[in-house]
């Protein structure tokens, strides 16, 4: 036993055996998400069942949940009287959708409750833009007053039907916010001009008249084109609400349901193992580029994809400069001493401290002081409706460069100090003044170093949330930063972020049960987009590593 | 020790990469009287902090000779080396007295443009250090740096700086790789060839050879050779066979003094200190 302690042996299992936790635990973690995240778009079984509670029969339809097995105790504290002594009771959580006819979507069956189980083949899913999803089983499909199809038939009209309204949706959202949103942008410059003029104490009078009369024949104009716009989406809407379909639900009841409001249909049950992948891919594809709906319980997640990374890629864009150039001028320039050294200690201290005080100072400083001094000066004209002294893209983004500066100034003066001495030398024996040897030999040579501390950054903001509620991310942003308006990217506009869509949809949503998915689902593309954002920066550096390669590496 | 005859031979001939035949001939006897004076330094001393590390250094270094400077670590010959083009400047608690003068002008006058002296008293590091870019790029830098980019001067100074440093035929067909894919011989020659792309009047070596397996080391030794006909050259070195085999002059320093200052052959033969004598013959150090 003895000898065993002193070979060392025990060391090598207790490292082992750290490492072997660390990589169950992250593994763990991923396949959590992953399983949970991925299942979500698998379409799964209706199931039809039939339940006696308290001597009534009833019949409910849906998608099984899970499964709960619990002590009976449990069940009846909670006030429902059981038949059955055994002590352990399962329960099934079933989405029975309908929320329109039976005000909530999900709800809880006991095993012993349930007399039959079946798989009814015409039992359709429908998605739709509100109320949720609906299970039943059609009845007819009527355009306008004329019966299309009826029964099993309306299966086989519904794919074509849909196609057209999800057409007619999107031209629908091209002429909001493409045309309409031109027109809106354009008076909303008017507006702006006539506003700066007044505000302009040289404006004569005479050339005010001239403004306005020309802005008045402008909003004429536009507001022409918006009226015709108007007509030609009023136009879309009710061709949109042509069809109708009468469907069954569970219990007997017939509900008409406009065909306008079904985004996407499904009959899982008659559907093999390829059709639903089929169907799989497409869901997958429509979370991760569609738009939130239902306050974000449904739909997809592409407005916070887009933000994350827009804001991201401007922190890093932020970031890196001020980083290499504070890092050189203490590395490099600044006279080694006991200033030196709080001050180094400081930047390292600043990367401890909790985000939520960047997130403070972000608002406190970033958004009300300077936004509102930038408004004062620029955009006094749209005053008192802030520009840039509201939370937005660009202080969220330089919240977020200040949290990580120390990482990027940290790591960039290790690259530097790597840096051999006789390589300085030689530069400088040939005549090279400092800054020369620093910016031709010593910049290039630490770029690897500099690179590193990027990812450690990006790493680190892209997953930040706390700070950011305060200074631009909100849970549904009404635009994207960036778009065809002039000046195409907005820095002022709020943005949405996967980091606190998760917050937001897992804890905030009023449908708690239908989010959950969700959030493993959004949790799952921030991961990912963590590891592509940073598989990206590890390959430029590697590719910067290999040009620098030197031996003494 | 043995016979310096032995030592002191010229490079054998299937070595030897670029003509020069004059060298072939043998030498006339070498007498510091005769020699045009390049670099003076007159009574220098340095002090890092409170040490001091040079002694009232009085020597003289000939013209398109090579000096070398020999003696035990740490006896202040590569500070010496330094002082000549101002490389000490960078280590903040050295300080320095006396003067050294280049054709007569002191270098250590403030008026000196320290970038304008170092690139007329070029160096040579122990380590070899080119730089992370090109083949190429690391010989025209120096050139890049003085404003010059024309490419066809660039390609011709290029070219003449890397046969100066007997490298051409070596990397011709691939000067725009990167300079650490060579060995640490050719990355040595290389460094020796930036250095002489600028024209530099002297070029200190600091241990040039010492890093470098046998083979590489009797390279950058026949290189010394063909250099001291177009410059003054500076070497210090730990080994002795060396400063036999390339220098005309030898310095022996020990402990911050300059002991004896000599022709080559002299002070290998016969030596007119006891210390010199000790040390060449190994009895300390």
């Amino acid at each position: 036993m003895r000898n065993w302690f002193r070979s060392g042996t025990p060391w090598i299992w207790l490292n082992a055996g750290a490492l072997a936790l660390s990589l169950v635990m992250v593994v763990g973690l991923l396949s959590l998400i992953a399983v949970r995240g991925f299942s979500h778009f698998w379409p799964a079984d209706i199931v039809q069942l039939t339940v006696v509670e308290d001597g009534q029969q009833s019949v409910a339809m849906g998608e099984l949940v899970r499964s709960q097995t619990l002590a009976s105790s449990v069940i009846t504290d909670s006030g429902v009287v059981l038949e059955s002594d055994d002590p352990l009771i399962t329960r099934h959580l079933l989405k029975v959708g309908n929320r329109d006819v039976y005000g909530r979507d999900f709800r809880w069956f006991l095993e012993p409750n349930v007399v039959k189980r079946e798989y009814p083949a015409n039992a359709i899913g429908l998605e739709r833009r509100e109320w949720g999803n609906f299970y039943g089983i059609p009845v007819r499909l009527l355009e306008g007053d004329t019966e299309i199809a009826s029964g099993d038939a309306v299966l086989a009209e519904l794919p074509a039907r849909i196609k057209r309204v999800n057409q007619l949706y999107a031209d629908i959202r091209s002429i909001e916010r493409g045309e309409i949103g031109d027109i809106n942008h354009r008076l909303q410059r008017i507006r702006l001009n006539e506003r700066r003029l007044e505000l302009n104490e040289n404006t004569t009078d005479a050339e005010m008249q001239r403004f306005q009369q020309q802005a008045e024949i402008e909003r004429e104009t536009l507001e022409q084109e918006f009226l015709v716009l108007r007509g030609e989406l009023d136009q879309l809407y009710a061709s949109a609400k042509r069809d109708q379909l009468v469907m069954k639900t569970a219990d007997g009841q017939e509900v008409t349901i406009n065909m306008g409001d079904v985004v996407h249909a499904w009959a899982p049950n008659a559907m093999n193992v390829f059709q639903k992948l089929g169907h799989y891919f497409p869901e997958l594809w429509n979370f991760l580029t569609g738009e939130p709906r239902e306050a974000n319980t449904e739909g997809g997640i592409f407005p916070a994809i887009f933000g994350t990374v827009t804001m991201v890629l401007l922190m890093s864009i932020i970031v890196t400069p001020f980083g290499v150039l504070a890092a050189i001028y203490l590395r490099e320039y600044a006279k080694q001493g006991p200033l030196l050294k709080i001050i180094r200690v400081s930047v390292y201290n600043l990367a401890g401290v909790p985000s939520i005080v960047f997130g403070v100072f972000g608002l406190g400083f970033f958004v009300y002081t300077m936004g509102g001094s930038i408004d004062q000066i620029f955009y006094p004209e749209s005053l008192p409706a802030p520009t840039f002294g509201s939370p937005g893209l660009f202080w969220a983004s330089l919240t977020l460069a200040l949290l990580t500066l120390p990482v990027v100034i940290v790591s960039t003066e290790e690259g530097l100090a790597r840096i051999p001495s006789t390589i300085r030398q030689g530069s400088l024996a040939l005549g090279a003044t400092k800054s020369e040897t620093l910016w031709k030999v010593v910049v290039p040579l630490a770029a690897p170093a500099m690179m590193t501390g990027l990812i450690l950054a990006i790493a680190r903001a892209a997953g930040e949330v706390a700070p950011l509620m305060l200074v631009g991310v909100v849970k549904l942003a009404p635009s994207l930063p960036i778009d065809g308006n002039f000046p195409f990217i907005h820095l002022d506009r709020q943005i949405m972020h996967l980091g606190f869509h998760i917050y937001d949809v897992g804890f905030q949503s009023p449908n708690v049960e239908a989010a959950r998915p969700l959030v493993y689902a959004t949790a799952l593309t921030l991961v990912g987009l963590i590891i592509i954002l940073n598989m990206t920066a590890i390959s430029i550096r590697n590719r910067l590593r290999e040009k620098y390669r030197s031996d003494s590496d | 020790m043995q016979s310096n005859t032995e030592f002191k031979r010229t490079p054998s001939a299937e070595n030897r990469t670029m003509n020069h035949d004059d060298a072939m001939k043998t030498e006339p006897e070498l007498n510091m009287a005769d020699e045009k004076i390049k670099l003076t330094v007159d009574d220098l001393n340095l002090y890092y902090g409170d040490t001091k590390a040079l002694n009232g250094i009085q020597l003289a270094i000939p013209e398109k000779r090579v000096t070398a400077f020999i003696g035990p670590s740490g006896c202040g010959k590569s500070t010496l080396l330094r002082c000549f083009n101002r490389m000490n400047d960078l280590v903040d608690s050295c300080r320095i007295q006396g003067q050294i003068k280049m054709d007569g002008q002191n270098i250590y006058d403030p008026s000196v443009d320290v970038a304008e002296l170092r690139r007329q008293i070029g160096m040579v590091f122990q380590k070899p250090n080119p730089f992370p870019k090109t083949i190429y790029e690391n010989v025209a830098y120096g050139l890049r740096l003085q404003g010059v980019n024309d490419k066809r001067v660039l390609d011709e100074v290029v070219e003449t700086s890397l046969k100066g440093a007997a490298l051409w035929n070596e990397v011709k067909d691939r000067l725009h790789d990167n300079a650490f894919g060579l060995s640490g011989g050719q990355q040595q020659r290389l460094v020796i060839a930036r250095a002489i792309a600028i024209e530099p009047e002297v070029l200190l070596l600091d241990e040039p050879a010492s890093a470098l397996d046998p083979i590489s080391t009797l390279k950058i030794e026949e290189l010394i050779y063909e250099l001291k006909s177009k410059y003054t050259i500076v070497i210090v070195t730990h080994n002795m066979q060396q400063a036999a085999r390339v220098s005309d002059y030898t310095a022996f320093m020990y402990m911050g003094d300059l002991i004896e200052h000599d022709v080559t052959n002299k002070m290998f033969t016969n030596p007119s200190q006891k210390q010199t004598e000790d040390y060449i013959t190994g009895r300390f150090g």
